[in-house]
């Protein structure tokens, strides 16, 4: 019974994002605010019942009733009960749910918290969000739907595959939804900006929080699921450059170029419809992420071809609202009026130079994602654009735009003063070139771009301490003071401190992981050892283990460093039997930053196991760095004050042109 | 099946999805309109500018900057032509948008449901049917049970005896194959066991007897030369590996052997036409009923439903198994002379978990044999042994 309500919950829910989609537009076309004032319940009520239905789902799950189709092929009876919940959204059919259920959530967000907001804009925005919502139900219920029954239950169902028998299941597709559909908000926004020609004051005011919001869930997402597949997959690589990967990364950039163009225009009331149409790109491409991952396109282009009912349900819906959204763009971008006008040197300009690169970035990625696919379709030419052409495209690109980090917070709004900026940088160049000698030093004289690159990322830590060592005036005046001035510093000023040094951090973990990873491959029987990273491995004894639903053979091996013994390590391959399956478990071992990495391959008949270990310098840093992006997302977000930058006075000092008239940057 | 709870919780739920949006169409409201909205931000502004120059994180040449900044905005947001009036809502439309909502929530929310939903079909969480007494409605549960009780006592060889051929008719024949290996092993050889297990594997092979199964109908032969289904599947491989002699040899000597009434006579007749051989005269081909497989005493799919039945979606297979009862249900009615087709019928009832059903088949046995003392010991021994009552 509980699955029947849960369907009709999901179906009701599609009938009230019908009404959410068409009353309050309508309102707003025709200024009426009762017809308006629908939007907020309705939404609240959508959510409500999309929520029902979710745990409805979650409850059939959880109780393993194989009535269920859905559970019947994703669920086993014995599996943990963490991994019966995660099981829920571990597939295509729940995963999609789970998407439409963060779509509500945000909608009702919007509701709750847009008090203040004008009412067309509330009631267009939500409206949009209605529509996207009627899509993506409608896609559910028609071709993915996780309510399907049987008459004759199964006794037993077909288990969760077992790589997604993992607590990473738990919080990764979650984290990750919560930024892909996060960035609806903002893209709700910009169309509901759009029709009615007009950009509010309250406009740059919500949208900068909501999309910092779903880029800190993204961050965390990505990070999580790349240490997830570091870990699961037993290869030990961080970052494929795997179109599922890739499908994340570009929303990602998107997301961090508008988080960075909306700061300019809501302190700035400039970049207006550069952030809007950011705003449009980058929902946009959490769509085309869906699509990627969820259509099936990846798996086989040509299963995709030949049963297409998903995936071009969904590439129905994409080319709706991407090309709708664009459209709409074309036609109104020129109502919207322009604002504030600035220098090329300023922050805004800096900031410009942020989005120019990201959306480069952006459009390497999606090249490279998406050509393969394209061409295999229309040639079935089968291309393979590996890591090379990112490193090399992407790359390219980040280069400057990280070096150019420090720079950009320290600069003044509307007009800057690049020589100042430098100067005030001198102390952080002074330490990374410390940090190349040091490295280079360290290495041995190892790879010298390496140590230059640890050095860039050095640059950006110290010049985000810089930043804030700025703002309290550290060294230029008393300790005393020096320190009631660090109080008084913006939370969101330390939030983009905290952010950038994050950035800093991952670099210096990426580049420690590729150039000064030692690997060591081996095939070895009981008593042999060999040493790596200073560390000494023995293989002591391999042994059979059961858990609740698998069967494991585990390889154990003695860990010492130089001759002081340092406990156990394990690495194991487990095989599922309801699946037929097996996983590898590496073994892991963390000493400061830098981690040692385990795993087991085949057991040949004559007790010979084959194992490949490797020592990973600083490896953690490429996660922590990303924790520590955001954590500077949420203390910015923290900072609830409104937003005015305060242009630095032209001084008493004028140069020879008095007042130079500030040039517009072609930033619009 | 549908329960009446189900259809008020769905009234209720589409109830409540109305009431969310009659609700604010029944509040009177006076819109926000966009200047004021701006006008309350730029306000903040101002003031969030005096607190900042206040605790100290702007100099007074900076709060003065941005209080400049700020005031353009307000200006340049007063001189904006605002056709955005402060409106009041329609009647009328405030109308059509209630009657939209009365009518669509109701009409997709049915209309969908009644397509794509099963309200029929009862919550089945695995706790409750395993608690459940066990009552025969539940095949899977009765087999995960028996296979339980088997995983914990790995010798319980009457175990694998009675779920052997229940796997063979889900379809499961790998499971069955292994089961009926399993009664071997724990129960002893037998005719009946190596014939079973080599049939399941034929029917696993798709009809072709592959190597195994030979070793298992040979195994089969040497307890009893004269079984008869292991020599019918021998002569069935002899024909299948081109060896149509040796087939037709055994067929015919099974044919010489048996008496004029042997239920599986056409079958083997119809073989030895098929080779190409004339089935000898004399035996009388008496229209004698229609048995699928040489089975004597247990009734069961042969080779070829077996093989297709494994093909089969849970529902196909249900209704294939449903299709041969219904078969064996109205030869009955026809001929209703068989006492142990009645008796198979109220076993196959039983065991698809319809007491009732196998309770009414001994009964038209019952009527069908008035006076047959003999008769009435059997069957009212069958409704002992399928714990039918008295």
């Amino acid at each position: 019974m509980i699955a029947e309500l849960g369907h009709y919950a999901l179906v009701l829910a599609l009938a009230l994002s019908l009404v959410q989609m068409v009353v309050p537009f309508w309102g707003a076309r025709k200024d009426d605010p009762v017809l308006m004032g629908v939007a907020a319940p309705v939404s609240l009520m959508m959510l409500a019942f999309v929520t029902f239905s979710f745990g409805a789902l979650m409850t059939v799950y959880v109780t393993s009733d194989f009535s269920v189709l859905n559970v019947v092929e994703n669920s086993h009876s014995r599996m943990p009960l963490i991994y019966k919940f995660t099981s829920t959204w571990g597939n295509h059919e729940g995963s999609m749910l789970l998407w439409v259920f963060v779509l509500a959530l945000f909608g009702g967000l919007v509701a709750l918290f847009g008090g203040n907001l004008p009412d067309r804009l509330k009631a267009n925005a939500l409206a949009v969000q209605g529509a996207i919502a009627v899509a993506f139900l409608t896609f559910i219920l028609f071709t993915s739907n996780p309510f399907t029954r049987i008459i004759s239950p199964p006794a037993e169902g077909r288990s969760l595959n077992p790589i997604l028998q993992d607590p990473g299941l738990a919080i990764h597709p979650p984290l990750l939804y919560l930024g892909y559909v996060g960035l609806s908000i903002a893209f709700a926004f910009a169309m509901a900006a759009l029709i009615e020609g007009r950009i509010d004051a309250a406009w740059a005011r919500w949208v900068r929080p909501w999309t910092l919001a779903a880029w800190v869930f993204l961050t965390l997402g990505i990070a999580m699921g790349s240490y997830w597949a570091y870990y699961e997959l037993g290869w030990g690589g961080w970052w494929f450059w795997d179109p599922v990967e890739n499908a994340s990364l570009m929303p990602w950039l998107a997301a961090t170029a508008l988080l960075h163009s909306a700061v300019v225009m809501e302190k700035r009331d400039a970049l207006k419809i550069w952030t809007v149409l950011l705003a449009i790109l980058a929902f946009s491409l959490s769509l085309i992420g869906t699509f990627l991952v969820r259509s099936g396109v990846l798996t086989s282009v040509h299963a995709f071809a030949t049963d297409p009912a998903r995936g071009v349900f969904i590439l129905g819906i994409l080319t709706f609202f991407i090309g709708g959204s664009l459209l709409l763009f074309a036609l109104r971008a020129g109502d919207l009026r322009q604002g504030g006008i600035f220098a090329p040197v300023s922050r805004e300009g800096a900031l410009v130079m942020n989005n120019l690169f990201l959306t480069a970035a952006t459009a390497a990625v999606f090249v490279g994602t998406l050509y393969p696919l394209a061409l295999e379709m229309i040639s079935d030419a089968k291309i393979t654009v590996g890591p090379p052409f990112f490193n090399i495209t992407f790359g390219g690109l980040m280069l400057p735009l990280v070096f150019a980090i420090p720079f950009g917070p320290l600069m003044a709004w509307k007009r800057g003063d690049l020589l100042g900026v430098a100067q005030r940088l001198t102390v952080a160049a002074a330490v990374a070139v410390v940090a190349i000698v040091v490295t280079a030093a360290a290495t041995g004289g190892g790879p010298v771009l390496a140590a230059v690159m640890v050095g860039l990322g050095v640059f950006i830590i110290a010049g985000a301490l810089t930043d804030i060592a700025e703002r309290a005036g550290i060294g230029r005046v008393s300790a005393r003071v020096a320190f009631a001035r660090l109080k008084g510093v913006p939370r969101s000023a330390f939030g983009t401190a905290v952010a950038h040094l994050g950035v800093g951090v991952c670099l210096i973990g990426i580049v420690c992981e590729t150039t000064w990873s030692q690997e060591h491959i081996a095939s070895m029987k009981v008593g042999d050892s060999f040493t790596i990273g200073s560390h000494d491995l023995t293989f002591l004894r391999i042994e059979n283990r059961t858990g609740a639903n698998f069967t494991a053979r585990t390889a154990v091996f003695g860990l010492s460093t130089d001759g002081e013994p340092e406990g156990n390590i394990e690495a194991s391959r487990r095989n599922f039997e309801a699946r037929q399956m097996g996983t590898t478990e590496s073994g892991i071992r963390t000493f400061g930053f830098s981690q040692l990495y385990l795993s087991m391959g085949e057991e040949t008949p004559d007790g010979h196991i084959s194992v490949r270990a490797t020592w990973k310098p600083l490896v953690t840093l490429i996660w922590l760095g990303a924790v520590v992006m955001s954590l500077g997302g949420c203390l910015s977000l923290a900072d609830r004050r409104l937003r005015v930058g305060a242009p630095r006075p032209a001084k008493a000092k004028p140069r020879q042109d008095k007042r130079p008239a500030p040039q517009p940057a072609p930033a619009e | 099946m549908t329960s009446a709870p189900l259809f008020v919780a769905f009234a209720a739920m589409t109830a409540i999805a109305i009431m969310a949006v009659l609700w604010p169409l029944s509040r009177r409201r006076l819109a926000r309109s966009e200047r004021a909205a701006d006008l309350a931000v730029y306000r903040d502004q101002l003031a969030e500018v005096v607190r900042d120059q206040a605790a100290g994180r702007l100099s007074a040449e900076q709060a003065e900057a941005a209080r400049i900044e700020v005031n353009r905005r307000i200006l340049a947001a007063g001189a904006r032509d605002d056709a955005a009036g402060e409106g009041t809502g329609s009647t009328g439309r405030r109308r059509a948008a209630a009657l939209f909502a009365l009518l669509l929530v109701p009409a997709v929310g049915a209309g969908l449901y009644m397509t794509l939903g099963s309200p029929a079909v009862p919550g089945a969480p695995l706790a409750a049917r395993l608690a459940a007494p066990p009552d025969g409605n539940d095949i899977a549960i009765l087999v995960r049970r028996v296979e339980e009780h088997l995983s914990a006592n790995p010798n319980d060889g009457r175990g694998y005896e009675i779920l052997a051929p229940v796997y063979a008719r889900l379809g499961r024949l790998d499971d069955s194959a292994q089961a009926y290996r399993a009664a071997i092993r724990t129960l002893g050889p037998s005719v009946e066991r190596y014939s079973a297990l080599g049939e399941v594997l034929t029917a696993a092979a798709d009809g072709m007897v592959p190597q195994d199964a030979v070793k298992a109908f040979t195994a089969a032969v040497d307890i009893d030369p004269r079984a008869v289904k292991a020599r019918y599947f021998l002569g069935l491989a002899a024909e299948q590996d081109g060896r149509k002699a040796d087939a037709v040899a055994l067929w015919r000597s099974m044919l010489d052997e048996a008496s004029a009434n042997a239920p599986w006579r056409p079958l083997v007749e119809a073989a030895l036409t098929r080779a190409g051989a004339a089935p000898k005269a004399g035996a009388p081909n008496t229209g004698a009923p229609a048995v699928s497989a040489p089975q004597a005493a247990a009734p069961g799919p042969s080779a070829e439903d077996v093989a297709a039945a494994q093909q089969a979606t849970p529902e196909q297979r249900s209704a294939m198994v449903m299709g041969m009862v219904s078969r064996l249900e109205e030869r009955l009615a026809a001929e209703p002379k068989d006492l142990d087709g009645w008796l198979r019928l109220a076993r196959a009832w039983s065991v698809l978990g319809d007491k009732a059903k196998a309770g009414a088949a001994l009964q038209s046995a019952m009527t069908a044999f008035t006076g047959d003392e003999d008769a009435g010991r059997r069957i009212e021994a069958a409704r002992a042994d399928l714990g039918l009552g008295g």
